[in-house]
């Protein structure tokens, strides 16, 4: 049977060497890939500008993006694509709450400017290399 | 930490919950950088609440559970001790690189499907053993120690988080099923049950047993602190049901039939209506644990009246 002093081992041997395996990855990751993937030359002061309004307004109190955040409103990692910058604009400069289907977002009333700022924003994440995310529906 | 040094013995109880608690602090610190850059955010985001909940917080639960059992089963604490270091041991093998599971679909490499796939498919061996391990030592116990209540707690809490972050989080925790399952409601049901399980019973756990003996009052059954445990055990279960079929049908219509958000909110309405239900017993269930809490919390001289 197994003795104590071998379980400790196997947890320490086990945390130790998992450990170093995940530093290495994520060294890897971070530094090879992550500029690659998230074509970080588009990162302009205006991308920088739209994702600061993004946090400072807790838009990921109700949205996801890249699938993170809350499920309360839709999924915005491609809502460039999908509804295109008026579209968008029109929801961040609203006077009213944005509601076309009934569920209400905070009304922002953005200046154009901003508005323009997390557009851009939207736009260099919706060019990330997300290995597929979201699927496309494929039984229309 | 003086309680830790002060103590008599440095026994590994202790050790792995001061270890769970250090690094518990750390790991907070990776969460606070700014990024211009949102994967960045993101990578960094889960060092923080994956490390935490998939690794050292498990390193905290199984550190109270293993002192909860020593106490309650009476079985010797070697064994128990020996058991510990096996379950946090599959814990961290498991866990670290299971942060890939998060990894899948953010902006970086694939090697994380490949590595989070495997290893995040190995957690539910620790939350297994931690359930195995809870009922063959209630089962192999000589000593039955008369808290009921804490005994209910504590076995809960190792079967609630098998169920709940062991095999509910299996369910999606594959690429393949990621891919469709990532930001909906899957896992707000998967969510729920896990942190309920694994944070919230252990630590009404850990109160149950110590109650009675801060205050000196035998509260050891009663018909609130039932109707405690099983409204809010029942209603959470109700709840995770209930996230699940209406995540189920999220994932369907938006990922596969590709309708948009906000109409298939619209479908799925119904089953908001049995989550608040079940929402509701729950809340019901935790007020009746508070009321007890309250009522009960003083200390009292009952345990030194004569007992025949
Ligand atoms: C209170 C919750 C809430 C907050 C906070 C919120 N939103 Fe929204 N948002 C919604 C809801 C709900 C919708 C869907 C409205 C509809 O289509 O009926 C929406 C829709 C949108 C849309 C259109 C999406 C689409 O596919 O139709 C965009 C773009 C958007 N929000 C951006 C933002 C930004 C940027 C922020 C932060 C500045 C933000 N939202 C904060 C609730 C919220
Ligand atoms: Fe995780």
């Amino acid at each position: 049977m197994l003795s104590k002093s071998q379980a400790r081992a196997f947890f320490f041997g086990g945390t130790i060497i998992t450990f170093v395996i995940f530093l290495g990855l994520s060294w890897d990751s971070l530094s090879n890939e992550v500029p690659k993937k998230t074509h970080v030359e588009n990162l302009t002061p205006q991308v920088v500008h739209g994702k600061h309004i993004w946090e400072k307004n807790n838009c990921m109190g109700c949205h996801t993006i890249l699938g993170e955040g809350a499920y309360y409103a839709p999924e915005l990692t491609k809502v460039y694509e999908r509804r295109g910058e008026g579209y968008i604009k029109a929801a961040l400069m609203s006077p009213v709450p944005w509601a076309p289907r009934g569920r209400k977002m905070v009304k922002y009333a953005l200046s154009e400017q901003d508005a323009n700022d997390v557009v851009a924003f939207f736009k260099w994440i919706g060019e990330t290399d997300l290995n597929g995310f979201p699927p496309k529906p494929d039984l229309k | 930490m003086a309680t830790l040094f002060k103590g008599k013995k440095r026994t590994t109880t202790s050790l792995v919950l001061s270890m769970g608690l250090v690094f518990a602090a750390l790991l907070y610190l990776p969460g606070m950088i700014w990024f211009d850059n949102q994967t960045m955010d993101s990578f960094f985001r889960w060092w923080v609440v994956h490390l935490w909940v998939e690794g050292v917080w498990e390193l905290i639960m199984g550190g109270i559970l293993a002192f909860l059992l020593i106490k309650i089963t009476g079985v010797d604490r070697e064994v128990i001790e020996k058991w510990l270091y096996v379950i946090v041991g599959l814990t961290f093998i498991s866990g670290i690189l299971g942060t890939g599971h998060h990894y899948y679909y953010i902006g970086v490499g694939k090697v994380w499907l490949i590595i989070g796939g495997i290893f995040s498919a190995l957690e539910p061996l620790a939350f297994l053993g931690m359930a195995l391990f809870a009922l063959a030592m209630y089962r192999k116990g000589e000593k039955k120690h008369p808290n009921k209540m804490a005994l209910n707690w504590t076995l809960g809490t190792a079967i609630v988080s098998f169920v709940g972050a062991g095999l509910l989080g299996m369910a999606h925790t594959l690429p393949q099923v990621n891919m469709y399952t990532h930001g909906t409601l899957v896992t707000a049901m998967h969510g729920h049950l896990a942190f309920w399980g694994a944070y919230g019973m252990i630590v009404l756990s850990i109160i149950s047993y110590t109650m009675p003996n801060m205050t000196g009052r035998k509260l050891y059954e009663t018909t609130t602190g039932a109707l405690a445990f099983w409204l809010s055990n029942i209603g959470i279960l109700g709840m995770t049901v209930a996230f699940g079929v209406a995540g189920v049908a999220q994932v369907y219509l938006e990922r596969k039939v590709g309708m948009d958000f906000g109409d298939v909110q619209k479908e799925i309405q119904v089953h908001f209506f049995v989550l608040i239900c079940c929402a509701t017993m729950f809340t019901t269930g935790i007020i009746c644990y508070i009321y007890e809490f309250i009522k009960y919390g003083r200390p009292t001289d009952e345990a030194l009246e004569l007992t025949t």
